[in-house]
């Protein structure tokens, strides 16, 4: 039985390690705008992205946002559910030019969010591509955390991710790294 | 290329006896992220949660934080703890409730870089359901995980299991 991500690795009498595979990973060594990974091979049923990431923003409680396929048209829908310390909120939007995740990154010097996704069917072209995604960063007394899922109104199978910040770029040390996962 | 399988399971404890604390030590340091799989009660007698306590590193300093959201079936909540001595990990049943499951990853955990971000989700069905972001100020590598019983005297429960599986990126 395949496993995916956040939820079904509790699953833990049915995991294959063999399902579960290490396809590219990127590590900054500098400041840099965008992170992308394309030529994503069409073998697994699910794709899944974790990593850390921060921002050279200057503040904090940045969103992070996922292009598919090189797509910036208005393609895009998503939601999310978030909690700052005090109040959940959660919020929507449609025709977007890419996915998101909420307030996922800090600019704090040392302290970088996680964010772990998951990409669901990508390869199946019969159907729009979903999205969801886990993201928090703490900061010792500040801080966000996320539920968020996003939709692509396409239908073509998913060959490339890009990942851009809603403020300021990347910061060394960030790292997105791509897994596959056979159906 | 695809670099091959990984998501390794490297310990598995499930408790015979009640006891205080479960600990995974010497973690090494081959794999990106860790993630643990825990399933189980407080021997608490009751039938609401109270929240685990755990450290890294064995560490009782005072370089835990986190931000939480919650709901239990009529609300959602969020909060925070900061400058903490351990860092919550999530929820865990007491005894006549529905048993826990706690997942926690934690992100990139061997770098002596950055400090230590962790994802967790805990879910108890028959009360709540909790998802939290936890910061460890520290630029160690981790090597020892400790998740341990709610406050008080209460143990982890007979048939307590707890899996730390390696995810290790390309």
């Amino acid at each position: 039985m395949p496993i995916l991500g956040i939820l079904a690795s509790a699953i833990t009498n049915n995991l294959v390690a063999t399902s579960y595979e290490s396809i590219a990973t990127t590590t900054l060594g500098t400041t840099t705008a965008t992170i992308t990974f394309s030529s994503i091979p069409a073998t697994y049923k699910h794709l899944q992205v974790r990593g850390i990431i921060n921002t050279n923003a200057g503040t904090n409680n940045w969103g992070l946002r996922i292009g598919l396929n090189s797509d910036t048209g208005s393609n895009y829908t998503h939601h999310n559910l978030r909690g700052d310390g005090a109040n959940s909120n959660a919020e929507g939007y449609a025709n977007e030019s890419y996915m998101y995740l909420d307030r996922a990154a800090p600019t704090d010097a040392n302290i970088f969010g996680g964010v772990v996704i998951d990409f669901l069917d990508y390869t199946n072209t019969n159907k729009y591509t979903t999205m969801r995604g886990l993201a928090g960063q703490d900061r010792n007394g500040a801080g966000q955390i996320s539920f968020n899922s996003g939709l692509w109104m396409n239908t073509a199978a998913v060959t490339t991710l890009t990942f851009t910040l809603q403020s300021g770029s990347f910061v060394t040390y960030s790292q997105l790294a791509l897994y596959g996962i056979r159906g | 290329m695809p670099a091959g399988a990984t998501y390794e399971p490297i310990a598995t404890t499930t408790l015979g006896s009640a006891q205080a604390s479960i600990t995974f030590s010497s973690i090494p340091n081959t794999y990106t992220d860790l993630v643990i799989v825990f399933n189980g009660n407080s021997t608490n007698s009751g039938s609401s949660t109270n929240g685990m306590r755990c450290k890294l590193n064995s560490d009782s300093s005072a370089l835990y934080s986190g931000t939480n959201m919650a709901g239990n079936g009529t609300t959602a909540t969020s909060g925070r703890y900061s400058a903490s001595t351990f860092f919550e990990g999530g929820e865990i049943s007491q005894a006549s409730g529905t048993p826990t499951l706690n997942i926690m990853q934690f992100m990139n955990y061997s770098n002596t870089t950055t400090f230590k971000s962790f994802l967790i989700r805990s879910n108890v069905a028959g009360s709540t359901v909790q998802t939290q972001v936890g910061l460890y100020r520290s630029t160690s590598a981790i090597t020892t995980i400790e998740l341990s019983r709610d406050f008080g005297t209460n143990n982890l429960a007979s048939g307590c299991t707890a899996t730390l599986y390696g995810i290790a990126a390309a």
